[in-house]
């Protein structure tokens, strides 16, 4: 029962950081009918962004603002502006092969420019354990959880109760309608974007010192995160979050209680039951929109 | 004048294709990229080394040596291509790969081509085969990993032991050979965990480890996975001492690993850190050309260059046909090659016998506890 416990918490905390990737891929497909495959590829280079500032010369504190707002810069703006808008007006599939082989670009030139072998990362959350139930549970645990659900309950806030987040639910739902009342269609765009740049660098952050960095980290996050999404609902930022959260537990638990070797293969298995039987996701709804 | 041209050009042709004639071309392939690259890199890097030196020092038997480098990309079928594409440039001798798996699918090509390969897999079954031109560049499994038990059960006095290991050739050899050995000691083998190559989450197996409770965990992975996990081990607060053979207590598992492989412990055939004035030297000649300290896998690559220029010399002549033969069973002297580090004896299998040491992480260093000496 204890290991059962410790499972969960480690599952909730790597889950939690699907959570942020997923909500990303959400926001995209949402706003701009864009899926990013290149989404663990965006998780991966922020920490390499990270590092190259750090051997500039700059602290760690400087390095992390200077990864986001270069995250932001290019895997945002720059991501928009010459993939997507281009890409865009030949229609979802292109778009989609487009971000495939954004994401091969993108780990070739790490591979290229740092190198094929892993780097270690410092981490932003102290080592060390507390007790919580009586369980000793890890700070790193802990602090990744909570960061991680911080950053999702700040960006529901942001949607749900402000008029920008109004401005960009009424963008996702009908641009046209939305442009009529005078909502700043293609700036609400953008600002999905940034925000989508904004959580893979969180992400980054909190996984790499885990993971370690190296070129092919995103591959794992990238697929974990797009199977929490489509269980949770591809059209709810609410399903990505619950979705990220179940794949995290259930990939522990499967690890531990059915084989290691088989653990990538339940979260698949659970994804094909989703399909099957509940295809808008498990808090998606049917035919909806929404931000 | 077109005719004095053309006499020039077919001049420096002929030249140039007589000082390609008499270099000694040796091909390595090796883990550049993917889950082996901090091997590859090492090994590599460790050849063009052993190639510089001894080409500045004239070469071996006045001829110069040449190396062509491959990446296998850590996967096995990519490493059979890249040999077979090797074999075909006709090679002295083949290098690589460093995995056991791609060794094992590699070797059966370099036998049928009658071409020496020095590799750097460890897995017991590599050499026990009957393949007659397949060498060792460090202990197999079956030389190490009863060394291991060993220490676990009477140094370690660990009734119980966490075994995880890597579910390929290299990890399911050492676990297979370790389990056995502890078994007849009297340790009880209380978790037996296999975990998958590139696996980037330890967090269950770990977890799997706390509930075993065991008195030691013997942690047989390759070196990117071992970091990974002892920074999991650390996170989740295991304390049970830690135990592995070579790559848990590598430089690069130190550095990326950092604190979490404080008191790690291992066994090592080869380490930078040895007691031995020729191994310090290779370091810092290393460091200084590389800008970072290497691990056993840069002993590896170095130590196969001069494996090639030992056999060479006694020889006299450059043969490849003839170099497996007359490396069986060759003891190279480091007094009289001290390009080869540490005196060393070669079987009839291909396999060595060498001292071997036993090392602790203190303060993100190998510091070694014991040093085992040659068997024969």
């Amino acid at each position: 029962m204890s290991n059962l416990f410790d499972l969960v918490v480690a599952g909730l905390a790597t889950g939690a950081i699907y959570a942020l990737v997923a909500v990303g891929f959400t926001l995209l497909w949402q706003t701009s009918q864009t899926i990013n495959f290149a989404q663990g590829e965006f998780v991966m280079l922020p920490a390499f962004l990270m590092l190259a500032a750090m051997h500039a010369g700059a602290p760690f504190w400087l390095a992390i603002i200077l990864g986001i707002l270069l995250s932001m810069l290019l895997l945002g703006l720059a991501f928009k502006m010459l993939l997507v808008d281009p890409m865009m007006r030949h229609g979802v599939l292109p778009l989609a092969i487009a971000t495939m082989a954004l994401a091969i670009g993108l780990k070739e030139a790490v591979k290229q420019f740092f190198s094929a072998e892993a780097s270690p990362f410092p981490s932003i959350v102290p080592t060390g354990d507390v007790s919580i139930l009586g369980h000793a549970i890890s700070l790193q645990s802990i602090g990744v959880l909570v960061l991680a659900i911080l950053a999702v309950f700040g960006l529901t806030a942001l949607l749900n109760r402000t008029s920008l987040g109004h401005q960009m639910q009424a963008a996702a739902q009908n641009p046209t309608v939305a442009r009529i009342i005078g909502v700043p269609v293609e700036r609400m765009i953008l600002l999905t974007f940034l925000i989508n740049a904004f959580l893979v660098a969180l992400a980054s952050l909190l996984i790499t010192p885990i993971y370690l960095a190296k070129f092919t980290s995103g591959e794992v996050l990238g697929q974990a995160a797009f199977i929490a999404a489509i269980v949770g609902g591809f059209n709810q930022v609410r399903g990505a979050i619950a979705g990220g959260l179940l794949i995290g537990v259930l990939d522990n638990l499967a690890a531990a209680y059915v084989s290691t070797q088989y653990r990538a293969a339940v979260p698949m298995l659970f994804l094909i039951a989703v399909i099957l039987f509940r295809p808008q996701g498990l808090l998606g709804r049917a035919e909806e929109r929404t931000v | 004048m077109k005719s004095t041209i053309l006499a020039g050009a077919l001049l420096a042709f002929a030249t140039a294709t007589s000082v390609h004639a008499q270099a000694i071309k040796l091909a390595d392939v090796a883990e550049l990229s993917g889950g082996g690259a901090t091997v590859g890199t090492n090994w590599k890097n460790g050849i063009d080394l052993a190639i510089e030196e001894i080409n500045a020092k004239g070469g071996v038997l006045g001829r110069k040596l040449e190396v062509t480098h491959a990446d296998s990309q850590s996967n096995p079928g990519v490493a059979r291509a890249q040999v077979q594409k090797a074999l075909d440039a006709e090679p002295y001798v083949l290098l690589g790969p460093g995995y056991s798996g791609s060794v094992k699918v590699t070797a059966p090509l370099a036998a049928e081509a009658g071409i020496a390969q020095i590799m750097g897999g460890e897995a017991a079954e590599l050499t026990q085969g009957g393949n007659k031109f397949l060498f060792r560049t460090s202990f197999g499994q079956q030389s190490s990993m009863p060394k291991v038990a060993k220490y676990i059960h009477d140094d370690m006095k660990a009734k119980s032991v966490a075994v995880v290991w890597v579910n390929n050739d290299f990890g399911r050899g050492g676990r297979d050979v370790v389990v056995k050995d502890l078994d007849r000691l009297g340790s009880k083998v209380v978790a037996d965990l296999s975990t998958e190559a590139g696996q980037a989450d330890f967090a269950a197996d770990v977890g799997k480890i706390k509930a075993a409770n065991p008195d030691a965990v013997f942690v047989y992975l390759n070196e990117e996975e071992s970091a990974r996990i002892l920074k999991e081990l650390k996170r989740q607060g295991v304390t049970a001492p830690l135990m592995g053979e070579t790559t848990l207590i590598g430089q690069k598992v130190i550095e990326l690993a950092g604190d979490a492989a404080k008191g790690a412990r291992g066994h090592v055939g080869l380490t930078t850190d040895a007691p031995v004035d020729l191994i310090k030297a290779f370091r810092d000649k290393f460091a200084k050309k590389y800008n970072y300290v290497p691990d056993h896998n840069g002993l590896k690559g170095y130590l196969a260059v001069y494996m090639v220029k030992a056999t060479t010399d006694k020889m006299g002549k450059v043969d490849s046909k003839a170099f497996a033969d007359n490396l069986h069973g060759l003891t190279i002297k480091a007094a009289d090659e001290p390009g080869i580090l540490m005196d060393v004896t070669f079987s009839d299998t291909g396999d060595i016998d060498r001292q071997s040491f036993l090392v602790e992480v203190i303060e993100g260093k190998q510091v070694v506890k014991q040093v085992l000496p040659k068997v024969k």
